[in-house]
């Protein structure tokens, strides 16, 4: 693989930018946030010409932007953020990618490790047995003929009156779990076919659950009012998407658009970039099938956070009300969004694509949850297996500068094949279990690939995020069980 | 003849197919895609199904015929490994696609792929190559 040699210039220690002349055909110019240190790490791949390709979208505004985990993706890079104006942009499938509304949430405890630490063993065997996961993985929901369209409308809500969770985790759900304008007669018969059996799975890649415990807390006061009280309170994290559901939906429309390309004479340097004008008729279905599968995707999260408290309690001898177990919030990191932001001291309808990016709204904003609007919209960044996670929150500054987003989780350095030659899995679990660290994996080598050294190190992501001010690190929580798919 | 060499992406995985002729780098990319998804060898040929495509170029051909198959195998579970391609123009594809249904006491599944992608995509007519980047 080529390295990237193009320009860059520094804007300060934690923003470099790609001129707009760079190539001919870009409408604005890139804008990277990283550390001197990751920018060798980024140049070694091609991610910075991906996001110099999505500035010749069409409607394009502000910055092509490119978050501390970005790395090389197809057609946009993984970790990008790109918002196009509602009435000349475009919306393109590929900038939203495959996995639609893959996400990450996190339920707190009234635990404390020492508490949970005794059970570890049982408690990830019962998780992992509780929830399906594994490639092919078949869910354990029977659903009514018809009742798919009902997902894919309802989402978290349709979860909750099925009776999984709590109608208290719709309010501290990214769109309360149901994002308006889904119209399931958009997504195909494929995609319900796929998206029928599979609800309620982890799947496999990249997607876990996680046993974690807070370690350190950096905002006492904003931490308090998630719920994060003390450094030893027991978490949980639930990291998956939306399934082949989406996988479809992302097929089937980039598909299309790749047809409709000559229509709206739309030309693009790749071809995984294709699009059409947001207004456009082929726009609007896209955005109307990939909110039924982003509703999907929380209504799977949703099935899955009943049947991890349902293990935690059953393991743990508690009831529900003394575990704790609330929901913190959960976040979508692969999705496109109708918004409002200021550009250029004007108020404007964007359709913003977050690719690997997390929406990092601030205090006061409409969308934020009234139970956090003091203190902004919670960000949920997992690192990998082996590191801790982060809870941060949204900032004045990520609306000013990144259309409200921040960076989604570590980013990977290594491919997967390099991590199998590197590791073994079967070495990797006796690691973690020396650390202390319980693991279950539908498959070994599969655990090899999602090892610790095939990623970037998530402190530092998250450092140039909190240092250039687009979202503020609130706590910190280190794994003691993990169960991947 | 090697069949298909894998390629190495950061975050996903691709593979450079090869053939006498583009229908057969077509039948070996799909070899390649479910080498990458599970082990091959313990695999029978006793189930079938025939895939027919038409599509505008030969480029969106490898997309909807691999996408096609990643349907199949998400829907029916099937883990394919013998592709006898009957037809084949460059915009048309009829194949009957031979393999057995995932039975997890003798079948291992590596990796779930997503999707074929766009980005990269690459058919040779004169070469007889195809070159697809996977999203897993």
């Amino acid at each position: 693989m080529p390295k990237w040699s193009g320009p860059l210039e520094k804007v300060d220690d934690y923003r470099w930018r790609i001129p707009k002349n760079y190539k001919p055909g870009m409408r604005v110019p890139g804008l990277i946030y990283a550390d001197q240190g990751m920018l060798q790490q980024i140049r070694e791949e091609q991610a910075l010409e991906q996001v110099a390709n999505v500035a010749f979208l069409p409607g394009i505004v502000g910055h092509s932007l490119a978050m501390p985990d970005i790395h090389w993706g197809y057609g946009f890079a993984i970790g990008g953020v790109a918002a196009m104006r509602m009435k000349d942009g475009v919306v393109s499938p590929g900038g939203v990618g495959f996995d639609i509304n893959c996400g990450v949430r996190i339920l707190r405890t009234n635990l404390t490790e020492d508490e949970v630490k005794p059970k570890i063993k049982e408690l990830v065997n019962a998780l992992f047995t509780n929830v399906p996961s594994g490639v092919g993985s078949k869910g354990k929901i029977r659903l009514r003929a018809g009742e798919i369209d009902e997902v894919l409308v309802k989402g978290s809500r349709w979860a909750v009156q099925q009776g999984y969770g709590r109608p208290a985790d719709l309010e501290t759900t990214e769109e309360n779990g149901e994002i308006p304008g889904a119209d399931p007669s958009r997504v195909s018969h494929r995609a319900k076919e796929r998206g029928i059996p599979q609800l309620g799975t982890l799947g496999s890649g990249n997607h876990f659950l996680e046993v974690a415990v807070v370690d350190q807390i950096f905002e006492t006061d904003t931490a308090q009012v998630m719920g994060i009280n003390r450094v030893g309170q027991v978490m949980l994290l639930i990291h998956c998407g939306s399934r082949g559901l989406g996988h479809q939906v992302a097929d089937d429309y980039v598909k299309e658009m790749v047809n409709a390309m000559s229509e709206y004479r739309i030309d693009v340097p790749d071809r995984q970039l294709a699009c059409s004008p947001v207004e456009s008729r082929q726009g609007q279905a896209y955005l109307a099938a990939m909110r039924c599968a982003a509703n999907y995707a929380w209504a799977n999260r949703q099935c899955i956070t009943h049947w991890v408290r349902e293990a935690f309690c059953r393991i743990l001898g508690k009831c529900e009300e003394d575990a704790g177990l609330e929901l913190i919030y959960d976040v979508a990191h692969n999705i496109a969004k109708i918004e409002e932001h200021t550009v250029d001291g004007h108020r404007e309808t964007l359709c913003v694509h977050r690719k690997g990016a997390t929406r990092a709204f601030p205090v006061g904003h409409p969308s934020v949850p009234q139970k956090y609007a003091r203190i902004g919209q919670p960000v949920l960044i997992p690192g990998d297996m082996g590191r801790v996670s982060y809870v941060l929150v949204g900032t004045e500054r990520a609306m000013q500068e990144t259309f409200g987003s921040t960076c989604h989780g570590a980013g990977r350095v290594q491919s997967r094949a390099a991590a199998k030659r590197h590791l073994r899995g079967s070495e990797i679990l006796k690691e973690l279990e020396a650390r202390g660290i319980t693991v279950r994996a539908e498959s070994l080598p599969g655990l090899a690939e999602e090892a610790s050294e095939a990623y970037k190190d998530v402190t530092a992501v998250v450092n140039v995020t909190h240092k250039a001010g687009i979202s503020r690190i609130v706590s910190r929580t280190r794994p003691i069980g993990v169960i991947k798919g | 003849m090697r069949r298909y060499r894998l390629i190495e992406h950061t975050a996903d995985i691709g593979l450079v197919a090869y053939g006498r002729n583009l229908a057969e780098a077509f039948a070996n990319s799909a070899y390649g895609l479910f080498s990458i998804i599970a082990e091959l060898r313990p695999v029978r040929e006793v189930e079938s199904h025939t895939v027919e495509l038409q599509e505008k170029d030969k480029e969106s051909l490898l997309f909807e015929w691999l996408n096609h198959l990643i349907y199949l195998f998400d829907v029916e579970t099937i883990i394919f490994k013998r592709f006898d391609i009957e037809d084949f123009d460059g915009q048309r594809l009829k194949a009957k696609c031979y393999g057995e249904k995932y039975d997890p006491s003798r079948h291992r599944l590596k990796l779930g792929v997503k999707s074929a992608t766009y980005y990269l995509l690459k058919v040779d007519a004169e070469k007889n190559q195809v070159r697809v980047i996977f999203d897993v």
